[in-house]
Parts: structure tokens; sequence; C-alpha cells
């Protein structure tokens, strides 16, 4: 299935939550509204169309300066042999290679000063640590979250260091930062 | 006369008072592969809960992807899973490649499969042998790090270095092959071939070593799905995938190669208590991918033409707008990079999904009501790297 026709279908089923499809191009996208976001990814992982059953990423893009923070779904539809949408608990060993069912990439657009938007680890549980990353480095607040902690760094870190605007720290625990790192600019072979 | 009673007969319930105990397992630790901390909560030998904490190693080096330009990221690549260098620098090339719209050489793109298969070899060899002394035997693991010798000294020929590599980069490989390399890596496959199946009967059938690990850490299908599992680890569970087949990237659509996954017991030569999804078969399954890796390698050497292994890149590379996420199928499972980039040199977000992160995060599903020591047994299985888990 190509990602227009995923788009489709998703276009077709939440005319109002779908805000654009951006399928041309390398990385397919489909912008879906955070109010949204968790009813459509329930229907596309249990969409027998669709059954996206794999999150793959979630990535998280600051956008400074303008205010907005995209967080990004990577999905890929695997598809066992003989076409059963969803596996049974535990089915034998097949000797046949499963199927590509088509990927797919959601955006959702957050605002920058309050990032948040209902958790998907209820639909994959692989969302439980991807998306503490996402919280640990970019500050995005998964609502529903079964354990909102962080991952990566010490609990008591302060900021999220994949912010744009994020200050290097000057001490942690009483041990000297290095010196601050330099510029973007300078640091570029010229 | 008080021993006959505590052996032959139970004891009358409420007698023996047992507690709770958390049991700190590592950072340092040998059975934790690296700096992993699993807090255990355990009653006498059961274990009822497994709580991982990660980011020991924790470098951030997704921050500096936003600092630095793609050929220089691709040292930091090298140090995420560093025990599959080449594989990171490949992934990485080739999602940079990908958004500016890079063409590598015909010569380049065999020079990259040559690399990520041995690298892939030197790597499931150190998975094999410290799974061996996981489980407390010890001889294997100089086997497999005599032979991983002969793979690093064909990478050090090549590019100087023996894990750290920044050999596969941005357009190609950074230098050709070196005089005499085909011989070498040749007889290399001639020398090694047959040393798996010896250790097949070394550890891989060993009566101690299955019951040790079959039908120990079973991960279902769905359960392998759901929790993002990829690699050889999904493979253990009986899912034929693998991204080298099911979406070919490079050139791998060329090669004739089998995809190992886990089987019941009890035919092939497989041990009858083994278990399709079980530590045992996540094993087995990289000791066969080493088999398909040498096969992938012979076609290489057959197929690979002289001439260019690097496309022009210009000096400074400006990354155009727009953003790209592709994934390899790393020594561990799906590598992924998403790298947005923004008419500058330097791209405006790196973004790595490495595969062992995913593949820790069923831990705690999977070690509970375990026995202490099947724990050891599980997350050997899994085969993390946790520079690439903590990134």
């Amino acid at each position: 299935m190509t990602a227009q026709e995923v788009a489709d279908i998703l276009k077709q089923r939440f005319p109002v939550a779908v805000a654009d499809a951006a399928v041309e191009g390398p990385h397919p996208c489909v912008a879906v509204t955070p109010e949204a976001w968790h009813e459509v990814a329930v229907f596309l992982r249990d969409d027998p169309r669709l059954a996206m059953n794999m999150l793959r990423c979630i990535s998280g893009v600051d956008r400074h300066p303008e205010p907005q923070i995209d967080v990004v779904y990577e999905l890929i539809a695997m598809r066992a042999p003989g076409g059963a949408a969803r596996q049974e608990p535990r089915p034998p060993a097949s000797a046949e290679l499963w199927q590509n069912g088509g990927t797919i990439a959601i955006r959702v657009r957050l605002p920058r000063d309050n990032p948040r938007v209902r958790s998907v680890a209820d639909v994959w549980p692989a969302a439980d640590w991807l998306e503490r990353e996402t919280f640990d480095l970019l500050g995005v607040t998964f609502d529903g979250h079964p354990d909102p902690r962080r991952i990566l760094c010490p609990d008591d870190w302060i900021g999220h260091p994949l912010r744009k605007d994020y200050e290097f720290p000057k001490e942690y625990q009483g041990i000297p930062a290095a010196a601050a790192p330099e510029s973007d600019s300078s640091r570029v072979t010229k | 006369m008080e021993e006959n009673t505590l052996s032959s007969q139970p004891a009358a319930p409420g007698a023996i008072r047992t507690e709770e105990m958390l049991v700190n397992m590592g950072p340092q630790h040998p059975s934790t592969h690296g700096v992993l901390r699993l807090m255990l909560r355990t009653d006498g030998e059961l274990v009822l809960e497994t709580i991982p904490h990660i980011g020991y190693l924790h470098r951030c080096a997704e921050k500096i992807g936003e600092n630095v330009t793609p050929v220089q990221f691709v040292p930091i690549c090298d140090r995420l899973d560093y025990l599959a260098g080449m594989n990171n620098d490949h992934g990485y090339s080739l999602a940079v490649e990908k958004l500016c719209g890079l063409e590598v050489p015909e010569r380049g793109h065999y020079i990259r499969v040559i690399m990520c298969e041995l690298n892939r070899i030197a790597s499931h060899l150190v998975s094999f042998g410290c799974y061996g002394m996981d489980i407390g035997a010890f001889t294997p693991f100089l086997y497999a790090f005599r032979e991983r010798e002969y793979i690093l000294d064909l990478f050090e020929a090549t590019c100087g270095a023996r894990l750290t590599y920044n050999y596969l980069t941005i357009g190609g490989a950074s230098l050709d092959l070196p005089e005499g390399f085909v011989d070498r890596l040749a007889w290399f496959l001639d020398y090694f071939e047959p040393k798996i199946d010896e250790y097949n009967n070394l550890l891989s059938y060993n009566y101690i070593f299955v019951k040790r690990t079959a039908n120990v850490g079973v991960i279902s299908v769905a359960d392998a799905i759901a929790y993002g599992l990829t690699g050889p680890c999904l493979r253990g569970s009986g899912v034929k995938w693998d991204l080298r087949r099911c979406a070919p990237y490079e050139i791998y659509d060329r090669f004739e190669f089998d995809i190992p996954v886990g089987m019941p017991g009890g035919s092939n030569g497989i041990p009858p208590e083994v278990v399709v999804g079980d530590s045992w078969s996540r094993y087995y399954v990289r000791m066969l991918e080493m088999k398909q890796s040498v096969r992938i390698l012979r076609q290489c050497l057959q197929q690979m033409p002289a001439g260019e292994f690097r496309a022009k890149v210009p000096r400074t590379l400006k990354l155009p707008a727009g953003e790209v996420y592709l994934e390899v199928e790393g020594v561990r499972g799906q590598l992924g990079f998403l790298v947005v980039g923004e008419n500058k040199p330097i791209p405006r977000r790196v973004k790595i999904r490495g595969p062992s992160f995913c593949n820790l995060s069923i831990v705690p599903h999977v070690c509970r009501q375990v026995l202490l020591a099947d724990v050891p047994a599980i997350v050997g299985s899994i085969d993390v790297v946790m520079g690439e888990v903590d990134r």
C-alpha cells in the first residue's frame, strides 16, 4: 500500500483531524491534530486495510524560532504470510517471508510553550520508552503515559537538551562543566 | 532428625517466612554487557519485577548531530553501536545521500556491503562468545575473539582502525580497498565457514547450554511486534522479516541469501526443548546469520567491479530543506535515521532509532516471574549494546 492510499483512507475517515498530507518526497507524512491523535492511532492499528502494527520511531523536532515542536511517528505494517492482519499470539514458525504492507509517518504539531499530546503507549507498547525519551530530551508531555519519567538524563537534570534554546549547565551536582561549546556556525568547516 | 523433616516434607504453610528483596544488578556487572542497571524485585529465587535504568552512557549524540556537518558526524555514528561501527556509518550515510540525492558509484556499493556483512559477523561473534560466558561457558569466548581478530585485521588494513572506522562515509567509502584485500577475505571465508558448525557443536547443542536457554524468556510474535523488536530478536520469534529483503536498500536485491528464523525444537537438529521465541532461538538465529553473511560476501567478491569508490561530494554539502527517515538492517535490528535539513550545511535534527533501545524495552515484560539465574540468560540473548541504547 502506498503512502498516498494510506493518506486517502485517513482523510476519508477523519476529514477534520487530518490537517494535510505531504505524501510527495522522500518522507511521506500525514499531519494530525493533537486532540485526535489517539483516536487516529487506534484506527491505524486496527483498521484491516492499514494494520500498522509496528511503531518504529518517535522523533521530536524543535522548530525554534517558530513556536512549534513536531512529534513524528514512524509506522510500518508487517503482514504475516497468508494475509492475517493481526497475528495470533503464537503461530508456528513460518518458512515464508513476511510482507511490507506499507509505511507512513504521522506528524503532530504542538505549541512550543506547552507541548502536550495523548500517549499512545496503550496502542503500541513500543511508545512507552520512545515517549519517555521525547519527554526527556525535548520536554513534550505525554498525557496518560504509564511511567512519565526521564529515561536518559538523570532524574534531577534541569532542562531538555534537544531544545534549540537549551542552555548548557555550568555545573551538575557541584561538578563544574567543561567550557561551553562554541556557537554552531564556528564549528562548521568552511 | 530435623534435617529429615525438611527434605522429605513440605513446610507447613506459614512456617517459613519469606520477604521481598530489591536486588541491584549493574551498572557494572559482567552480564549486563556495558552499563545497564536492572532493579530486580525478588522473592527468594523468583524475580517478580525488573526495572531497567539506562542512560549511563548518554552523550546526546543527536545534539552533536545538530552541530556538525554530516561528514563530521560519521565518526560519532561509529560510537553508537561500537561493535558494528560500519553498519552505523552506512545507515547515516544512506539517509544523508537520500536527502541530498547523491549517487554512489558501483564499486562503492560493493565495498559497503562487504564491510557491513563483515562487521555483522564480527559483532555476532562477540555476541556468541559473551553469551556463552553469561551462561558459564568460558571457552567459546576465546574462539570467538580469535576469529574476530581476522576481521579486525582486515578492517585495520583497510582504514587503519579496529573499532571506530569512519570508513563508510557520505558518497561511498573514504578509501579504496587495500591491495590483497580480496584474497585475504576469500581466505578468511574459506577458513571461517566450517568453524560455525564447530561452534554449534561446542556451544549451541551443549546440554547445559540448552537447559539454561531453551524455553527461557519466550517472546510471542504479537509481543515482539508490539514492542518494536527487530533483527535477530524478532526473527527468533519466528517472524521472517529482514529489511534487506522486505524493503531492499543498497544492492541487497542482487544477492541470494536466506533469512533464518526461530524454529520449533525436535527437527533440523534443533534440541527438542526449544520453543520458538525463547533465548536459544534468538541466539541460534545469529549463528545461522553468520553463514548467510558468508554467502553474501562470496557473491560480493564475484560481482565487485573496478572503478570509483566514492561519489564527488561537494566540500560544503548543503542539506536541502526537507526530511528523510531511513532504516537499514543493522546487526541488532533496524537502525533508523531521521535527518531534517534546512538549506544549511548542518542539519536541524538528527534522530537515531537504535534497535537495542527498542529491543531492551521488552525486558520488564519478559523478566517477570522468572528465576534470578534466567535474567542474564534473557538479557544476554537480546544482545544489547549500551552505546546505542543511551546514544
